[in-house]
């Protein structure tokens, strides 16, 4: 048994880590936040030459040919650097989609264009992710997409989408085809703005085989990468609040030499412990432990967001009024964090699906 | 990652199946006496299971031969296989009480020749049952603050003073003890660790009864105990380095996520089975939320404890990631016990001798005596200061006393 990151992970992780940190300051990521763009291009591109949008697309294809575990490596770095380029979506979600569901013309005509990183997919299923709000449907019929995808993800700078139908079809559709309208919402986070795309007969095509199996599988990656990217937010967080508590004084002493902040931060620290094993496993588990795979990602994502709350706000508290600024910028890994939470399921609705899964029925509320 | 057992490792686990299927019958049961009152030494039957294991190498693997062990290399995923196939049979680990978890550890690494030939094997053998004199009524979490005394006389020490949450000290064979015996020395630097039998004349064992109404606790008073000077362990005034080598023993001991799993296991169970109004609780959507987030905590304590294998395996030194393991471990155990009697409702407050629900009042056991596991052991609040000041590297608390 080996419970941990080989050479080849790690240096992964070391190249990834290196770039964001000498690369992404808080200058930059306010630049993106308060522009009206969500993605940072020069920095997509320095990424892409890193291999960032290609991890999971096949060599054949001029990607990386990598499995999930590599990609929430990855997703742990964009988190810790709070690096305002698009992810989940465009680079593990759409790749996981037509690797598993795409014929292989559809294959050979997006996966060497989303490597390459000359175009990102957005991904709109929330419907069947986290349930429908706001009278969101959509329906399929001759070709054509009719209704309303909400809270599509990674798609305001998008150049095609991924759409699923209330039957959790997905269909591909390309952003500037006729009948398609793209409203950009703004997030709190915002260099991840959520857009709604209103259909009208919409030209579209189906996957080739589309399968129950393969959205599943789709949004279990995603639910992964998502608790990958706010675990490293969270360390982050830790981070800073450790080394201001250690330099800040007040009644003469370093404040993180009181008790009451020195156990907030061995709290965040004890909690955020076990959080990478649970990140590790549930990736690995994708693609080698299929029986063990669903749950994984459920209580994967549930736990993390919970403990993404807590460390949060905890960290933003030890550094006091000074945390609440946005010339301290903590807020953007806060909002990063809160986010995620809210996408692909919430905790209470992973922790329902967790339970149903495991033959625990609940009436439906 | 690779989470499959290399060759070696299948086949040793096939070896500890067929030892288990070959043998189960030989073992004592696991019961709630465990946390009762114990009779004054193991049972025949207990002391030859745990002989048999030592015989074996499955308990006690790598103590060396000549001190009575099995003397195998140390290999912690051979070690985490043993303790995962027991539990998987429902079988009761080895013992892991106080003599085999923590003196044992500290003579192999402090103990003098002869203190090893003559205490290793009877411990391990489940033959010499062994309490911990540490507290001390004015000594708790802030240990190095111990008074009780040790003046010399000739070729002895004199003890004068007393302890207090010694575990088991009723029952005990022998106690390792930390005693000042240098009253000059500084707070950290005039402590000295003896050990000596529990039937010295001038011990006093007072039982202390504790929340649950079973006394596992002592109080133990020393007048003009005797103990030859060649008992101390280590050397004259180095009981404080020697002592903080075996609490971390104990650190490792408290937070089992077997144990967290087991009775995870039970609660799914009774989820199913206790029904409110003719309808299962699992019905119950807040339930079943509860049931979920600890389902999630306890799956990342197990992940992280395989994490800690694969360190440990590559030599990496003790970390922050090995200091929260207590803290989580405890608090965990509790909450799942917690939940326990939630799930039981008015059946959960039944409590001692009731016949048709002895099974299900045992939550109440479980949570009080892990509420004292939360305290034992370093304190949940002195666990933060240890994930603060070593794993973070935080300021330290300002310290009163010199040292």
């Amino acid at each position: 048994m080996f419970f941990g990151l080989s050479e080849e992970q790690l240096l992964i992780q070391e190249s990834f880590r290196g770039h964001l940190t000498r690369s992404v300051d808080l200058d930059r990521i306010r630049k993106t936040a308060n522009s009206e763009r969500a993605t940072d291009r020069a920095l997509w591109n320095e990424l892409t030459t890193l291999g960032l949008p290609g991890l999971l697309i096949s060599e054949d294809f001029g990607g990386s040919g990598l499995q999930l575990i590599d990609a929430a490596i990855v997703a742990i770095e964009l988190g810790r650097s709070m690096a305002p380029v698009p992810f989940a979506a465009t680079s593990i979600m759409a790749p996981l989609a037509l690797n598993l569901a795409g014929s292989p013309a559809q294959q050979a005509e997006w996966l060497p264009r989303l490597a390459a990183g000359d175009m990102t997919l957005g991904i709109a299923l929330a419907d069947i992710a986290s349930g429908a709000r706001r009278r969101s449907s959509v329906i399929y019929n001759n070709n054509r997409l009719n209704g309303k995808a909400c809270f599509a993800l990674d798609a305001a700078d998008a150049d095609a989408f991924l759409i699923a139908d209330t039957d959790g079809r997905l269909y591909l559709l390309r952003a500037d085809a006729p009948g398609v309208t793209r409203d950009i919402l703004p997030s709190i986070d915002g260099t991840r703005p959520l857009c709604t795309l209103h259909l009208e007969n919409a030209d579209a095509e189906p996957l080739a085989e589309n399968s129950p199996e393969a959205i599943e599988a789709i949004i279990r990656a995603g639910r992964i990468i998502l608790a990958a990217e706010s675990f490293g937010a969270s360390e982050e967080l830790l981070d800073r609040a450790v080394a201001y508590a250690k330099e800040r004084n007040q009644f003469g002493r370093a404040i993180g030499s009181f008790q009451a902040i020195k156990h907030l931060c061995a709290e965040m620290a004890a909690e955020l412990q076990p959080c990478q094993s649970l990140v590790w496993y549930a990736a690995y588990a994708f693609d080698h432990l299929p029986e063990d795979a669903s749950l994984s990602a459920l209580l994967t994502k549930s736990h993390m967001d919970e403990v993404g709350r807590f460390v949060s706000r905890s960290a933003i508290e030890v550094h006091g009024g000074m945390g609440y600024t946005d010339l301290m910028g903590l807020h953007f890994w806060f909002k990063r964090i809160g986010f995620n939470r809210a996408q692909l399921g919430g905790p209470e609705s992973l922790r329902a699906a967790a339970a149903r899964l495991q033959g625990f029925v609940t009436p439906a509320a | 990652m690779d989470l499959a057992d290399r060759a070696e490792h299948r086949a040793f686990r096939e070896e500890v199946r067929e030892f288990i299927s070959a043998h189960r019958h030989l073992a004592p049961e696991e019961t709630a006496d465990s946390y009762r009152l114990l009779p004054r030494s193991y049972s025949e039957k207990v002391r030859k299971w745990q002989s048999l294991l030592v015989d074996r190498g499955y308990a006690s693997r790598t103590v060396p031969k000549s001190y009575g062990g099995f003397g195998a290399e140390p290999d912690i995923l051979k070690t985490k296989i043993i303790t995962d196939e027991f539990f998987r049979a429902g079988l009761p680990p080895a013992l892991y009480n106080q003599g085999v978890s923590m003196l044992v550890p500290t003579l192999l690494e402090h103990g003098s020749e002869e203190q090893k030939k003559k205490w290793i094997e009877p411990t391990i053998r489940a033959e010499v049952f062994w309490c911990q004199g540490y507290s001390e009524p004015g000594a708790g979490s802030d240990l190095a603050s111990l008074q009780t005394r040790a003046h010399e006389d000739g070729d002895d020490f004199v003890i004068n003073g007393s302890k207090i949450w010694t575990s088991s000290a009723h029952i005990a064979d022998m106690i390792f003890c930390l005693v000042r015996t240098e009253t000059e020395a500084g707070k950290y630097d005039g402590i000295s660790y003896l050990i000596f039998s529990m039937d010295t004349p001038g011990i006093e064992v007072r039982p202390l009864q504790t929340m649950t109404g079973h006394p596992s606790f002592n109080e133990v008073f020393f007048t003009d105990v005797r103990v030859p000077k060649s008992q101390v362990v280590g050397g004259r005034g180095k009981g404080w380095k020697i002592a903080n080598s075996t609490l971390a023993h104990e650190r490792g001991m408290l937070a089992n996520t077997n144990h967290a799993a087991g009775r995870l296991q039970k609660i799914a169970g009774m989820l199913k089975s206790e029904t409110l109004n003719g309808r299962p609780l699992f019905e119950n959507a807040i339930m079943m939320d509860r049931f979920i987030r600890l389902q999630a905590r306890v799956q990342a304590l197990r992940l992280h404890e395989m994490r800690l294998v694969t360190e440990a395996v590559a030599g990496k030194p003790r970390n922050i990631a090995d200091m929260v393991c207590k803290l989580l471990g405890c608090e965990l155990n509790h909450q799942i016990d917690a939940f326990a009697i939630d799930i039981l409702g008015e059946i959960g407050v039944l409590y001692d001798g009731v016949p048709s629900v002895h099974h299900d009042s045992i939550w109440q056991q479980f949570y009080m005596y892990d509420l004292g596991l939360i305290i034992g052991g370093g304190t949940a609040q002195i666990q933060k200061n240890i994930i603060a000041e070593r794993g973070l590297d935080m300021p330290r608390e300002p310290k009163s006393a010199k040292g």
